[in-house]
């Protein structure tokens, strides 16, 4: 038995990366793989406790993620090629029409 | 009649409603008919109420209309009730109302707004009824500051007039000084009290008041001051000789017959007060005394007609508040009433003259008149026998002798003031005959251009003149005393018509020596018979040695003709330092600076905190993800720790 508790803390130290990689890259494609390595992080921690707990519940929780994942990189990566086409960059230091 | 009491008032009101609103486009047949005729069938109603009310239980009859006010302990009714004072009050406004009316018809026919003017008219007439028909201090308190409101409407009828616009706005003003002195006086009733009834405070007043002491001086010094500005006594009269600015008809309605009276209506309807505190009766008495001689005084003095009648109204309603300083209240409202009928007719009268001669109310350009205009002459006569006292026959003598004799020997009064009283008789005799002789009689000074159109006024002027010289006349025998009346059988109608009903001094040992009473009267009358005929031969037939005469006194006539300065010294007094006030300190500095400032900081400060904020949105998309995991952080740190 690998205890739980280590399995968890790794999927919060590869969600951590993820936090930072979203904040620090400045490339949009970089950004969504940091997303994703969130999202399996989230995913880690559903099957850990689901080991920990002899539960399927937890795994089948994984499931739906995996799916939703998969979609959003669709939509997100769609958007992305919008953007290139308009903007000729992936930089997202120069996504600012959000401002006052 | 009683559950019908409502439509005494609400007939006037009706008839504001349909002359403000319709009077204009249905024109002046219209409004001649619906202006007189909602007083006089109210009229006839206050007389089925009347008669009513001398047959009921207590002589009260009451009808209770919907609650107005009822928060916590605070209840307040509208109700109206008829009693023998009430009763007699609205006879009086609705009666001499309705010949006003009438004569307003005459009077304004000319003239731009008659609707306007009627809709007013009417609209007083409703406001007055309130006061006197409302069985609490706050519905009296709206009659009363409503017929403020219309005194004002009509004082400044000839709105392009600044003199009038003036007037109708001091008079207002001056009003609103006393009407504090009612606020106040309301307040303390009610926290001693604990409710506004008029019934159940006079009835309560000895259990719940100390008397003699300091709450109920207190309450009745406030309702005096309130009653000086309403009924123009020192130190709040100015307001009544400016008043004259507004046609003479209002001039006889409100301020000789009925909006004057009000201060007296509230004194007698809470006498069960005033009798427990001394000290303001004695204050009253002093006050109402020393107005009725100053202003006679400055009566001698003044050339329009209109102005002298505004003096004397001022000095006979300080013979009315001698009267109440001394308790004699129903003597106070036995001159309340002849003088409502020999004023309002000395009035008309006199605008009777003043329309005939196209607007002139300077009596040194009269003269003579009394040929072309027979009726108006006569009347006025009769107006100034009352007026001046002239014995037995006329209404002014009966009240105006009880009212001396009282004051002399009442427990509460002294021979000085019946000494003054004495002698304000006999300068209100003079003046009013130099005013006769001056307008009717002597040699005619009329300008030549309208001396040829002199003619008597129309009859619905003259029959109006007709009937109040007729009550002037009959009036007095209402009252007429024992000590003249007893040896011939004759009663005193009016007391017994208000036996029992205001209460009595506590110390009520008045002498009743008959001699006394007949000397006095004897010589007061005496006095002022030969002061009228010497003011008749004065200044009818030797008008140069009066001119003389007058050159002789010249400082003090000038004095008196300024009226002693008394504006000039209010306004350097009180009114400038409040202007200076109100421009320097509380505009420039409180409203400009202290009040705009602080709106204009809360709009400068919400700009300015908007300005830093909007920093925070640089479009920067790392910013705001940074935002959100830092937010997120913080919000788990907390549901965890």
């Amino acid at each position: 038995m690998i205890p739980v508790p280590h399995i968890l803390a790794l999927s919060a130290i590869l969600f951590t990366i993820g936090v930072t990689g979203v904040i620090v890259r400045r490339n949009a494609i970089v950004v969504f793989m940091c997303i994703e390595l969130m999202l399996n992080a989230v995913n880690l921690s559903f099957v850990g406790f689901a080991y920990g707990m002899e539960s399927m519940v937890g795994v089948m929780f994984v499931f739906f993620i995996l799916v939703v994942a998969a979609a959003e990189a669709v939509v997100g990566l769609a958007i992305m090629l919008e953007i290139f086409r308009m903007r000729n960059t992936l930089n997202v230091d120069e996504f600012n029409l959000l401002k006052w | 009649m009683t559950e019908q009491l409502w439509l005494i008032p609400a007939l006037p009101l009706l008839g504001f409603l349909l002359n403000g609103l319709l009077g204009k486009s249905l024109g002046k047949p219209f409004v001649s008919l619906v202006g007189p005729g909602v007083v006089g069938i109210a009229f006839i109603l206050a007389v089925l109420a009347f008669l009513e009310m001398l047959d009921a239980p207590g002589r009260t009859i009451t009808q209770t209309l919907f609650t107005w006010l009822d928060v916590g302990d605070f209840f307040v009714p509208v109700e109206f009730t008829v009693d023998r004072l009430s009763g007699l009050y609205i006879l009086i406004v609705t009666g001499i109302g309705f010949l006003i009316h009438v004569y307003s018809v005459g009077y304004m026919g000319q003239e731009e707004g008659y609707h306007r003017y009627f809709s007013y008219l009417n609209l007083f007439i409703f406001f007055m009824l309130l006061l006197v028909l409302g069985s609490n201090f706050l519905l009296l308190f709206v009659g009363w500051e409503g017929v403020g409101l219309c005194s004002y409407l009509l004082i400044g009828f000839y709105y392009e007039r600044d003199s009038a616009a003036k007037a109708a706005k001091k008079a207002f003003v001056v009003n609103r000084i006393g009407d504090f002195g009612m606020i106040v006086a309301t307040l303390m009733i009610f926290v001693a009290f604990g409710t506004l009834d008029f019934t159940t405070v006079t009835s309560q007043a000895s259990h719940v008041l100390t008397a003699g002491g300091a709450a109920v001086t207190a309450i009745t010094l406030l309702l005096f001051l309130a009653a000086t500005g309403k009924s123009a006594q020192i130190p709040l009269y100015t307001w009544l000789p400016d008043a004259m600015e507004g046609p003479t008809p209002v001039s006889a309605l409100i301020h000789a017959a009925t909006m004057v009276t009000a201060g007296l209506y509230v004194i007698a309807r809470l006498s069960a007060l005033f009798v427990m505190a001394p000290v303001t009766l004695g204050v009253i008495l002093v006050v109402a005394t020393a107005t009725s001689f100053f202003a006679a005084t400055i009566g001698l003095a003044q050339n329009d007609i209109k102005k002298v009648l505004a003096y004397s109204t001022v000095s006979q309603l300080g013979y009315m508040f001698m009267a109440m300083g001394v308790g004699a209240f129903m003597v106070g409202i036995f001159h309340v009433m002849t003088h409502a009928f020999f004023k309002a007719l000395l009035f008309l009268g006199s605008g009777s003259v003043i329309h005939a001669l196209h607007h002139e109310q300077d009596m040194t350009r009269m003269g003579g008149l009394r040929a072309k205009m027979p009726i108006t002459a006569i009347t006025y006569l009769i107006g100034a026998f009352a007026i001046a006292g002239f014995p037995l026959i006329f209404a002014g003598f009966f009240s105006k002798d009880e009212i001396l004799w009282q004051v002399f020997s009442s427990p509460a009064g002294h021979p000085v003031f019946w000494a003054i009283g004495a002698i304000t008789a006999i300068l209100t005799a003079f003046y009013m005959f130099r005013t006769v002789a001056l307008t009717f009689y002597g040699e005619s000074r009329v300008d030549e251009h309208h001396a040829h159109h002199v003619h008597e006024s129309p009859w619905t002027m003259t029959v109006p003149l007709m009937i109040l010289a007729a009550l002037s006349v009959v009036g007095g025998w209402l009252g007429i005393p024992h000590v003249l009346g007893g040896a011939v059988g004759v009663h005193n109608f009016l007391e017994e018509y208000f036996h029992g009903f205001f209460a009595k001094l506590p110390a009520d040992a008045a002498h009743h020596s008959v001699t006394v009473e007949l000397l006095l009267m004897g010589v007061s009358t005496g006095a002022a018979l030969v002061a009228m005929y010497v003011a008749f031969r004065l200044f009818s037939r030797q008008r140069e040695k009066a001119a003389e005469l007058r050159d002789r006194v010249a400082v003090a006539y000038r004095v008196l003709a300024n009226k002693y300065y008394i504006d000039e010294l209010y306004d350097w007094l009180i009114v400038n330092p409040i202007r200076w006030c109100s421009d320097k300190v509380l505009w420039r500095i409180v409203d400009a600076r202290i009040i705009d400032g602080a709106v204009n900081a809360a709009g400068y400060s919400t700009r300015n905190i908007g300005g830093a904020l909007r920093l925070v949105q640089n479009g920067i998309v790392e910013n705001y993800a940074v935002g959100i995991a830092l937010g997120t952080i913080i919000i788990i740190w907390y549901l965890v720790f």
